[in-house]
């Protein structure tokens, strides 16, 4: 990166692989809002999503970005997230609209009883889709990342949904340059994936270069833990449940991934800077998605929850 | 960064990320000094390409070990090499490709090594799914084109070979596979070198880059080959890190802003925003906004962390004007000494991407940067053999073809050769009533320039024609079987309206296929381009403030939906004269379907040539519960309401 005052050389390429990425998200997100109806931005309060919400924000500069956000709220979200989604809406000035499946909770489904792939069914996929039926959106805005999943390294940018949210993998229109096609019938919805090309490497690099803010629950510090099924727990409320035998204990750790606090596994870590979190990125030997129940089911199981309409 | 004022430039901690970047592989990767390449790998089916990719990222370092541990289940579950790890399945990651043991569509993946960062596209080999192979090349620098040492250069090398020229990707590297199966042996892979430099040359393709390689045992993919001590070169991963890109092409350009989006937060605000697709910009640069021809300043480049001094190629930027002049989403705004051509017919390149083949003279959806355009594509010139390069006669274009053809649009457009720039000389074609993307094409250049500016030289506006008459512009377009009544009747709503002073103007299919359409029959074709013409007359009395009543049959809604798109909204109401066959067949006031029943009459609407009702007309009318004064009276009733 050339230090401030330094220009390149007339004919080198002034812009970098962060430049360049942030220029396509860009680019993608004004060419939802010019063709289609309605659209909306899934929030989830991650990092991705905060990344996405930041390039919202510069997409449209000086306007508000012309959409809602939209929270699908498990009841199981950890409290700093609820805390530091709230204060963001009120910075952005933008719209919040908060989903959640009260009949689901009301019936006892819950992370600790229900199996996960039930759980996550009813909580997020059906509470998302319904959400965005009763609010006629006709395109929503995704943070994921190709780099996460294999399934997802096959989807589009612009994802293609029929009638019930399915996606269809065997089925996807081509998608040339960066000509996106954005049309489709009555009671179609498209999925924009804006991030698409991002590494986690590179989204933890924005997040310094541009110092955009993150939940604290992504810097190490001490917190009540205890190990499960694979998983180092963080136990976030009251309602916790454990199991015979076991009980919290402080260790340093932080979150690579935010989701449900009771099927969401942190690492442990001192890395409690940016720097010393891309530190630790360098070296690290699992991957991001190890820490979420949600995707261990089965190995296609991100390819069947999209098509019933998962993100 | 150079595009913005030094005080604004980042600091602090982006800095040593940079750095610290560059010390060795890492997971998920970050761009090394040498910044980011596109590559894709593609060749004939079961070529290797997935399991050259596997291993890159394997030897590469970029696996986590849950991934690690994840591909040797994977292996032995649905691998082809038997308790082996089986790389494919690293990028096959659909369960019906797992299963197969194939590709069907791109799968992306990021790595990065000390030097560069990578996008990888890896595409299928089968010829079924070529629109995926094109979809992943469509942003590629680079192809590494696989070839089977078995089996050499085959069909769907030759094709994909061909479709990376069309795209215009300069950098190819031919990697001969597969070399454990041919005893590494040294004359296996300078004969299959021969033979494609000879298939290249005819092409003009640029001269690729041969490299003997295994990919499923590593061999000269990223560490050398002890089998292979008779080949010099560098290995693959080698030459993707110093390959040269031209990335600075497009910023060599004079300035191109394809305007994506107006931000109007404020009476006092209206930014253009868009992404750079070619040259530099500052402010006080004297600008030219396409297709109008007017022209301005730069006043200003916003963005949320303060006005730049420069925009470049590649950035997406907001631009304000000096002037309030007309400019909208698919303007380009462009350096006012070298502004783009604007033309309405081209010569272009199309590869067909749909299953139902391209309606010759139907009206498809035309996107080219921003711009969206009705457009019709002309009987191609040839179809080309991928084999032997042979340019063969075709009628239309099936799926998979690659053809050359006259594309025409109906409004004039702003673009510049492909060859030149990819992001205003390519272009994709969407079925108007599928939403499908059916074709993707590259433009040559214009058969008749569009005088540039003629379009702003209109100084009275069709809306200034319209209130002289003091009526607003509209077309009654009335469609129905032959014999449903739809002469009668528009007919009638012309002498009510007559009567009601407002100007008017009655095209009938009898009488314009006596005049400007004589030279038309009744195929498929021939009708399409009846509607096309019929159409546009329509369209330049309505520009004239007439109300036009058309009585055509129009049995497609692809067509009736190409005219509506060439009005402006609301200007096109959609007339049902719904009368089923059987009533229309008893009445066969002219005799005619008594004709086609005994065959003496072919391509009859109804009998033997489908009629496609309207979906969502404004206006239907049942003739069999409704008289004929009674149906002209609620029509213009509906019309005038409008007012
Ligand atoms: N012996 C040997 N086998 C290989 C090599 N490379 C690939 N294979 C095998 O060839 C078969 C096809 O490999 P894939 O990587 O799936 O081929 P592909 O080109 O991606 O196939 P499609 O994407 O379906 O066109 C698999 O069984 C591989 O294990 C090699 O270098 N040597
Ligand atoms: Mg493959």
């Amino acid at each position: 990166m050339p230090t401030a005052a330094r220009l390149p050389a007339p004919d080198a390429d002034p812009l970098d692989h962060l430049d360049r990425l942030e220029a396509e998200a860009i680019h993608i997100m004004r060419e939802v809002v010019a063709e289609t109806e309605k659209p909306v931005m899934l929030y989830s309060v991650g990092k991705d999503s905060a990344v996405m919400l930041h390039i919202a924000r510069k997409a449209f500069y000086p306007a508000r970005p012309p959409f809602p956000l939209l929270h699908i709220a498990s009841g199981w979200d950890f409290a700093a997230m609820l805390a530091h989604r709230d204060r963001m809406a009120a910075e952005t000035g933008m719209e919040l609209l908060v989903a959640h499946n009260d009949a689901a909770a009301a019936a006892g489904v819950n992370p600790f009883d229900t199996p996960t792939p039930v759980y996550t069914r009813l909580m997020l996929t059906e509470t998302l889709t319904a959400a965005l039926d009763a609010h006629g959106f006709d395109a929503a805005f995704g943070g994921a990342r190709r780099d996460e999943e294999k399934a997802r390294a096959k989807e589009r940018v612009f994802s293609f949904r029929g009638a019930n949210h399915a996606w269809d993998p065997k089925n996807q229109r081509p998608e040339l340059w960066n000509l996106y096609n954005a049309r489709k019938r009555r009671g179609e919805t498209i999925r924009v994936f804006p991030l698409s090309n991002w590494t986690e490497l590179d989204v933890w690099a924005y997040v310094a270069r541009e110092q955009v803010p993150l939940v604290p629950l992504y810097f190490a510090a001490e917190r009540p833990t205890l190990w499960r099924d694979g998983l180092l727990l963080v136990v976030d409320d009251e309602r916790f449940r454990f199991r015979p035998g076991e009980r919290a204990e402080p260790r340093w750790v932080r979150f690579r991934t935010l989701g449900c606090y009771p099927l969401t596994g942190a690492v442990e870590s001192r890395a409690a800077t940016l720097p010393a979190i891309l530190a630790e990125m360098r070296t690290a030997r699992v991957s991001e998605r190890a820490g979420r129940a949600v995707d261990q089911d089965e190995s296609a199981s991100m390819e069947k929850k999209k098509a019933e309409g998962y993100f | 960064m150079a595009d913005r004022e030094p005080g604004l430039a980042r600091s602090g901690p982006a800095a040593d990320t940079r750095a610290a970047a560059g010390a060795g592989a890492a997971v998920g990767g970050a761009a090394g000094p040498r910044g980011l390449l596109r590559f894709i790998t593609c060749g004939s089916v079961d070529d290797g390409k997935s399991t050259l990719i596997g291993r890159m990222l394997h030897d590469a370092r970029t696996l986590a070990d849950d991934q690690l541990a994840a591909l040797a289940a994977d292996s032995r579950r649905h691998g082809t090499q038997g308790e082996e790890v089986d790389f494919a399945l690293l990028v096959d990651g659909l369960s019906a490709e797992r299963e197969q043991g194939i590709t069907i569509d791109v799968a992306y993946r990021y790595f990065a090594t000390a030097r560069r960062a990578f996008i990888v596209a890896d595409t299928p080999g089968h010829e079924q799914y070529t629109r995926n192979m094109v979809t992943g090349a469509s942003t590629a620098d680079l192809a590494i084109l696989l070839v089977d040492a078995r089996k050499g250069v085959l069909t769907q090398t030759r094709r994909h070979a061909y479709l990376v020229h069309l795209l215009g990707i300069r950098n190819i590297v031919l990697a001969v596979n597969k070399m454990d199966l041919v005893g590494h042996d040294a004359g296996v892979f300078s004969a299959i070198v021969a033979e494609f430099r000879a298939f290249g040359e005819r092409l003009g393709m640029a001269e690729a880059v041969a490299i003997p390689i295994s990919a499923l045992r590593g061999d000269n993919v990223l560490a050398g080959s002890a089998a292979m001590p008779w080949y010099t070169g560098p290995t693959l991963l080698r030459h993707l890190e110093e390959v040269e890109v031209d990335g600075a092409r497009a910023l060599a350009q004079p300035f191109r802003l394809p305007v994506q989006w107006v931000n109007r937060p404020s009476a006092e605000f209206r930014g253009f925003a868009g992404l750079v697709a070619a040259g530099r910009v500052r402010p006080g640069d004297p600008v030219r906004v396409l297709p109008s021809g007017r022209t301005s300043h730069v006043a200003r480049i916003v963005t949320m962390d303060g006005d730049l001094a420069e925009a470049v190629a590649g950035q997406s930027g907001t631009l304000t004007l000096a002037d309030e002049i007309d400019c909208a989403r698919g303007s380009v705004i462009a350096a006012a000494d070298a502004p783009p051509e604007v033309a309405d017919q081209f010569e272009a390149t199309i590869v067909w991407m749909d299953e139902a083949p391209l309606h010759v003279g139907r009206g498809y959806w035309l996107k080219l940067g921003t711009q969206t355009v009705s457009a019709s594509v002309a009987a191609p010139k040839y179809v080309v053999n991928v084999n032997t390069l042979d340019h063969l006669a075709a009628k239309t274009l099936e799926l998979n073809a690659i053809g050359v053809a006259e594309v025409r649009t109906d409004r004039a457009i702003a673009f510049a050769p492909y060859a030149e720039s990819r992001s205003l000389g390519g272009f994709i074609l969407i079925d108007k009533l599928t939403n499908a993307t059916v074709a993707a094409g590259m433009l040559h250049f214009a058969l008749r320039r569009a005088q540039n500016v003629h379009w702003q030289a209109l100084d009275v506006s069709r809306e200034a024609r319209a209130a002289l008459k003091n009526q607003r512009p509209a077309v009654l377009w009335f469609t129905g079987l032959s014999g449903s009544g739809k002469s009668t009747i528009a007919n009638l709503v012309e002498k009510r309206l007559h009567r009601m002073n407002r100007h008017t103007f009655l095209l009938d299919g009898d009488n314009v296929r006596h005049g400007l359409n004589r030279d038309l029959g009744f195929t498929e074709a021939d009708r399409i381009e009846n509607i096309r013409r019929v159409g546009e007359v329509a369209r330049l009395m309505a520009d004239a403030g007439l109300i036009v009543i058309t009585a055509f049959i129009s049995p497609f809604r692809a067509e009736r939906e190409m005219v509506r798109a060439m009005l402006p909204e609301g200007e096109f109401l959609e007339v049902f004269i719904d009368t089923p066959l059987e009533v229309a067949e008893a009445r066969d006031v002219k005799g005619l379907y008594a004709k086609a029943r005994a065959g003496k009459l072919k391509n009859f609407t109804g009998i033997d040539s489908p009629y496609e009702p309207p979906l969502a007309p404004e206006i239907r009318i049942d003739t069999t519960t409704m008289s004929a004064e009674d149906a002209a009276r609620r029509i213009v009733e509906r019309l005038l309401g409008e007012d």
